[in-house]
């Protein structure tokens, strides 16, 4: 039994709180990683964060792209999609192809 | 010359030789597990590019409809109205083994079945914008999970397929040519002592003949 944890800056993450899932306000950067770190000894299966809170704690982040849960999942906030969510997949593309194949041609 | 200094013994060529096969084998192995894998995740990766533009629009539109809403109230009824949430999700994570590559399945519950307990607030006091808004992000809530589960599965399939490929190429490019070198040397190495061997005897054959009947094997 897991539970979903939205973690950003309040604006752009109360909104889930209706649907039910948990939100996590965290402003500067060691709030957003406090935040995150205590997430991840929790019972959560995917946790999103927005973009913005993510490009805050980047390091961090890489530490789960090898775990199976929490998957930490970025999205855009309120004040705009700035496109890491897509270069996040790209990368992946890179990493496991060697150069991105798929979607070098579409931004 | 072997890269590295291995004994010229029978032995070592019978292991030597053994481990070439092993080699050969693994490498083929390998090879189809990168493959497939590669097959796999590049349809996984399109899917999950698909569902993230879907997701990204979605969130962007319901924040457009949360600003708005926002616009219309008051920020304290505002946040009164978010205060005490009715509906709760909890998710089930099982796995799924793909090439031996773990991933995750999502599968979500809500805790109420009545679709309408994502308002948690009496209708009189906000603004109806709040309510499309709040089901401008519900409506996305399945494609969201969804993406998590495609994007965590391309995370972990393209570090496995990394490995892959770096083991891959470590037998092809490295383990295979070093082994079948040292076969060589070795091949090569006892083949000589036996030759040398020969000669010796036959040295030996004609200085014993020489010896016992003044006989000269040379002329």
């Amino acid at each position: 039994m897991y539970k979903i944890a939205v973690v950003g800056d309040y604006d752009s993450i109360y909104g889930f709180a209706t649907l039910g899932l948990e939100i996590c306000p965290a402003g500067n950067r060691e709030e957003i990683r406090n935040t995150l770190r205590r997430l991840a000894e929790e019972d959560y299966g995917i946790i999103y964060i927005t973009e913005a809170a993510a490009a805050e704690v980047e390091s961090d982040l890489e530490a789960f792209q090898e775990r199976m849960l929490p998957a930490v999942i970025q999205i855009p906030g309120v004040s705009g999609n700035t496109g890491a969510g897509v270069q996040g997949v790209r990368r992946t593309v890179e990493q496991a192809v060697g150069s991105d194949i798929l979607f070098g041609g579409v931004s | 010359m072997a890269a590295k200094q291995v004994n010229p013994t029978r032995m070592e060529l019978t292991r030597l030789k053994k481990k070439r096969i092993t080699a050969i084998r693994g490498h083929k192995l390998l090879k189809d597990k990168r493959d497939e894998l590669m097959r796999q995740y590049l349809d996984l990766v399109r899917e999950n590019m698909e569902v993230r533009k879907k997701v990204e629009a979605g969130i962007r539109s319901a924040n457009r409809n949360f600003v708005i809403a926002k616009a219309g109230m008051s920020e304290a009824a505002l946040n009164t109205a978010m205060l005490a949430p009715k509906q709760e999700i909890t998710l089930e994570a099982g796995g799924k083994n793909v090439m031996s590559v773990d991933i995750p399945t999502f599968e979500y519950k809500t805790r109420t079945a009545d679709e309408n307990d994502i308002y948690s607030y009496g209708f009189a006091f906000t603004s109806s914008d709040l309510d499309g808004a709040v089901k401008s992000l519900a409506d996305i809530l399945p494609d969201m999970i969804r993406l998590a589960e495609c994007e965590k599965a391309c995370q972990l399939m393209a570090a496995e397929i990394e490995k892959t490929r770096r083991r891959v190429n470590a037998l092809e490019h490295v383990i295979i040519p070093e082994t079948e070198e040292s076969i060589k040397y070795i091949t090569m190495k006892l083949d000589e002592n036996e030759r040398s061997t020969q000669i010796r005897l036959m040295k030996v054959k004609d200085m014993m003949l020489e010896e016992a009947h003044h006989y000269s094997g040379k002329s």
